[in-house]
């Protein structure tokens, strides 16, 4: 693709502004997880009474359509992006309340609603509008005060996790709650209330262990290594071994192929076995890439609304990447969390692709002549 | 392009306004301008911590598959893993499996979760046919809290149960006792019970041991060995329709069992009721009159005490007659008898006459010095105790202990004195463990190096000329002795059921290994002429074993000697009459004139088989 520095077409404008070496980075990454949807899915797919090539067909139906999400958000101008995130919040909510009465039981809890044929998992889209929704509160409340910003983006945190944790999805409350934390701090909280919260959120995880028989199961695996339920962590850890510096070579996994989890959660392990230690640490580098370079940009941003928006955004893929890949390696508890574009599933796919696509229209190099004309 | 562009300058902020469309930007105040500042300064912390835990990642990412630091805890998680079972391997002295454990799963239900009794009877039928229906339905609708159903599942069964999908069923980790040698090693290595517990043999003896070690237990027999004796008890009484019998191999220089087998047997994988005869190990437990394989024990005593030397001579011309009992001979040569005559003949007649010259008090204290007269120590619970008189010694008993009537013991007694005889005169403990090579093994001296000597020149002379030349392997210098004893029945002897045996060792100037094989009531066939002895039946059971087992132990057959009269000695067939092997005496009897005596063989060689059919009880 190529504009001419003067073209002042949307698509002109719009190469020229958007982080285009974030941008490549994405799509690399949606790239990558085709490409490992194949090596990874087939054993867990014939394992379920699927053809081979179920997840990877389905994979590919959902990364082109991704990868359109992600360059279509990105054309968004902050003042649309806010719009649809308020539009998306509410329609999020709504449907997570529909997901526990009536949704799909996978893998032991609702997440999921069937609409015309395809699950959607209503949580993969509220994650990002409720990052962006938040962001306009606390702005609001920064700039003008006496407007109830942090209130209202507290209530919706808390409207958020109870409907995850009901479903239950402790995993996705510890994300809404950390975009909502980093948001906070960013947003100039006190460094006191900064203190308080960090207790808060252990107090919250003590809770979490002892509301949650599963989360309880799950710390004492992280602890013993040899109960028998830590069967899958270990596997992980032993295929990303037999692969070592640089893999067995695709499709010669062989821990892969009992791995259950291995083409959502545990991807990475498969990524390892196959393709090597090396590979595993570009994906982590693009990664890192996105997160850093996307908040990096935002030190030139002068716009507060828009800085804690991206923020948030860029801090839900790092911190989701972070937790799966943390619980891979046994960094931490097993949590049940996909790896951002990598792992198998549609709408964490292009919920994230959403989240992306928005994160670039609000980095997108602006200049005060735009808006001044 | 810069990866992390630095900020840009301070010139032109402006706030959200620009937000509404076609608005100007403004110039922030300072409240917004103060804003952003603590925002900027926190977007640097952030950034810096999701770098720094994405650089972590990396790092343990390479930590896990380049290095394997913790890796090798999580790899003894997952392999096959001894430590599954409670009980220990038993192995042969070579290390070969005889006994091992097995993982298993045992299905048990617990009733009042089975939801329909009748359909999970009739699934579990389908995949376990082997189960009683009627009492599965019973267990099945029970008001118990737990049932056990069936016992030692293969990995195959447990998933087909499995794939019931039947709530209430559950697998319970056991383990399960296999034999992978079946019969060959049964009743020594003995039988578990349900429990794992050892019930008989080894697994017996060493049970402790056996659940509180992981270490395989170590025994010093030799699988190959065990073959070979197996297979020729087993030929012998098949052979000649005998009720059972039994061999043994010992290494005579340190009292290693390293065969015993018993026949009849079992397959201890799938034993038979306890009380089952097959289950008496004879070698161990059986205590029997040996008959003439106790003359060695006889002249080896009467050397000790003076009462004979080699060219002792004993008037055997006529049935001897001891206070009112006669004593015949059966292959009667009715002339006097020198000493090693009176083994080559098995004459009774002259083993009584030494006896009764060396005194009833010099013979027992012999023969409980060789350990005739008390149960054995030995790694095994089934342990037979002599029997013999324990008051009341008199002369008649003297005369016929001295041919191995009127004394019981178990083959393993025999072939443990009959080694302590040979192997220079120190007796040693029969023992199951291996021997180190080149330790020490305890034990007592029963007799002179030079008695020793003597004592393998008869047993070669047994061989050479007398009743023992179907044991002969040329090149071997076997010596030996037969024995043939008549069975008590209700008190009397019965006419012409025998225990026949043969007692050898080899080579004989330098024993290494004794080999005795007994065997319990054979009938003569037309081969031999209706014959039932010792020389017709257990010797040639010997040979075999002997000739096979040479070549395992690395044994080099001596290359015949003195065959300046042509073709090899050894090619006059098979009952070796014309064998002209040297005698493998003792360097220090050369010269004696005893090397080679002219005596003249019966073409039929005959054991002494009716002797003491006049003296039997009393």
């Amino acid at each position: 693709m190529s504009f001419e520095r003067t073209d002042t077409s949307t698509l002109g404008r719009w190469w020229w502004t958007v982080d285009r070496l974030s941008l490549g980075a994405m799509i690399l990454l949606i790239g990558i997880g085709m490409v490992l949807t194949f090596s990874a899915s087939p054993a867990v797919a014939v394992r379920f009474g699927l053809g081979p090539y179920h997840f990877v067909k389905r994979q590919l139906i959902f990364g082109f359509p991704a990868m359109l999400v992600l360059a279509g958000a990105s054309l968004l101008t902050p003042l649309q992006v806010r719009r649809l995130s308020a539009i998306g919040v509410m329609a999020s909510v709504m449907m997570m309340v529909v997901v526990l009465v009536i949704g799909s039981d996978i893998g032991g809890a609702a997440r999921w609603l069937t609409l015309a044929g395809l699950s959607i998992q209503p949580s993969e889209f509220f994650k990002p509008t409720f990052a962006v929704v938040i962001a306009w509160m606390f702005s609001e409340a920064r700039l003008h005060p006496g407007f109830p910003g942090r209130q209202i983006a507290t209530a919706l945190l808390a409207l958020g996790a109870v409907l995850l944790l009901a479903e239950p999805d402790v995993g996705q409350t510890l994300i809404i709650s950390g975009i909502w934390g980093i948001e906070f701090f960013l947003a100039g909280l006190p460094l006191v209330m900064v203190g308080v919260l960090i207790l808060l959120g252990a107090a919250g995880a003590v809770g979490a262990y002892f509301a949650f028989h599963h989360v309880q199961v799950r710390v004492a695996h992280f602890f013993d290594p040899r109960a028998d339920g830590s069967y899958q962590v270990i596997t992980a850890l032993k295929a990303i071994h037999h692969g070592g510096l640089f893999g067995v070579g695709p499709g010669e996994g062989r821990l892969k192929l009992i791995l259950p989890d291995a083409h959502t959660d545990f991807i990475l392990a498969v990524a390892g076995e196959e393709f090597g230690v090396l590979v595993c640490v570009a994906v982590i580098a693009l990664f890192a890439l996105v997160v850093v370079r996307g908040l990096s940009r935002l030190n030139r941003e002068d716009n507060l609304f828009i800085v804690l928006a991206a923020s948030g955004l860029f801090s839900q893929f790092g911190l989701e990447a972070i937790v799966n890949m943390a619980t891979t390696l046994r960094l931490m508890p097993a949590k049940g969390m996909t790896l951002p574009f990598i792992s198998y599933g549609g709408s964490s796919t292009v919920g994230m692709a959403l989240a992306m696509g928005m994160a670039l229209a609000l980095t997108r190099t602006r200049y005060p002549a735009e808006g001044a004309s | 392009m810069t990866l992390f562009p630095p900020r840009r300058g301070a010139s032109g902020l402006h706030t959200g306004n620009d937000l509404q469309a076609n608005v100007p930007a403004v110039r922030i105040d300072g409240v917004k301008a103060g804003a952003l500042a603590v925002g900027h300064a926190r977007l640097v912390a952030v950034a810096v911590a999701f770098g720094l835990t994405f650089g972590a990642i990396a790092v343990r990412m390479v930590d896990v598959g380049v290095f394997s630091h913790g890796l090798g805890l999580l790899y003894y998680h997952a392999s096959a893993n001894p430590t599954d079972v409670s009980r220990a391997d038993i192995v042969d002295r070579n290390g070969v499996v005889l006994a091992t454990s097995l993982p298993t799963v045992t299905l048990y239900a617990r009733p009042k979760e089975i939801q329909n009794p009748v359909t999970a009877t009739n699934k579990l039928l389908s995949v376990l046919p082997d189960l009683n229906r009627a009492k599965v339905l019973a267990d099945l609708s029970s008001h118990r809290y737990f049932v056990y159903l069936h016992r030692d599942l293969t990995p195959h069964q447990q998933y087909l149960v499995n794939a019931l999908g039947i709530p209430g069923l559950h697998f319970q980790k056991d383990e399960r006792r296999v034999y992978p040698q079946g019969d060959l090693v049964a009743h020594l290595i003995g039988l578990t019970n349900i429990d794992n517990r050892g019930i008989s043999g080894v697994e017996k003896e060493f049970d402790k041991r056996l659940r509180s070690s992981h270490k395989p237990l170590r025994l010093s027999i030799d699988i190959r060995m065990q073959q070979v004796v197996h297979d020729a008890v087993k030929n012998a009484v098949t052979r000649f329709s005998a009720v059972g019998g039994c061999g043994i191999i010992m290494n005579v220089d340190t009292g290693e069992v390293l065969a015993m087998v018993s026949f009849p047997d079992f397959d201890p994988n799938n034993p038979p009721a306890p009380n089952d005869p097959a289950m008496f190990n004879r070698a161990t437990d059986g205590v029997y009159e040996m008959g003439s394989t106790f003359k060695l024990f006889d002249a080896a005593a009467a050397f000790k005490y003076g009462a004979a030397t080699l060219e002792s001579k004993f008037d055997a011309s006529h049935p001897l007659d001891v206070n009112g009992a006669i004593i015949h001979d059966f292959d009667a040569q009715n002339r006097v008898l020198t000493v090693p005559e009176i083994l080559i003949y098995s004459s009774n007649i002259g083993a009584a006459r030494m006896a009764l010259k060396m005194g009833a008090d010099k013979q027992r204290a012999f023969l409980k010095s060789v350990g005739m007269l008390a149960p054995l120590h030995f790694q095994v619970p089934e342990l037979g105790m002599p029997l013999y008189p324990r008051h009341d010694w008199r002369p008649i008993n003297t005369a016929t202990i001295a041919f191995g009537h009127g004394i019981s013991v178990t083959p393993l007694h025999l072939i443990t004195g009959v080694s302590a005889l040979i192997d220079g005169g120190i007796y040693h403990n029969p023992t199951l463990l291996p021997v180190p090579p080149g330790a020490t093994v305890p034990g007592h001296r029963v007799i002179s190096t030079k008695i020793s000597g003597e004592i393998r020149y008869l047993m070669r002379q047994v061989v050479l000329k007398g009743t023992g030349k179907f044991a002969n392997v040329p090149g071997y210098d076997i010596g030996g002795k037969t024995g043939t004893a008549e069975l008590v029945v209700n008190g009397r002897y019965k006419n012409h059921d025998v225990r026949s045996s043969f007692m050898a060792a080899f080579p004989m100037n330098d024993p290494r290994y004794a080999v005795l094989v007994l065997i319990d009531q054979p009938h003569g066939t037309k081969a031999t002429y209706g014959l039932n002895e010792g020389a017709w039946v257990a010797a040639p059971a010997v040979a075999r074993i002997i000739s096979r087992i040479g070549p395992m132990v690395g044994f080099v057959p001596r290359k015949p000697q003195g065959t300046a009269r042509g073709p090899r000695p050894a090619s006059h067939g098979h009952r070796g009459i014309a064998d002209t092997n040297r005698v493998s005496r003792p360097a220090k009897h050369n010269g004696a004139g005893t090397g080679r005596r002219g005596i003249a063989l019966s073409s039929v060689p005959r054991d002494s088989s009716m002797e003491g059919r006049h003296v039997a009880t009393d």
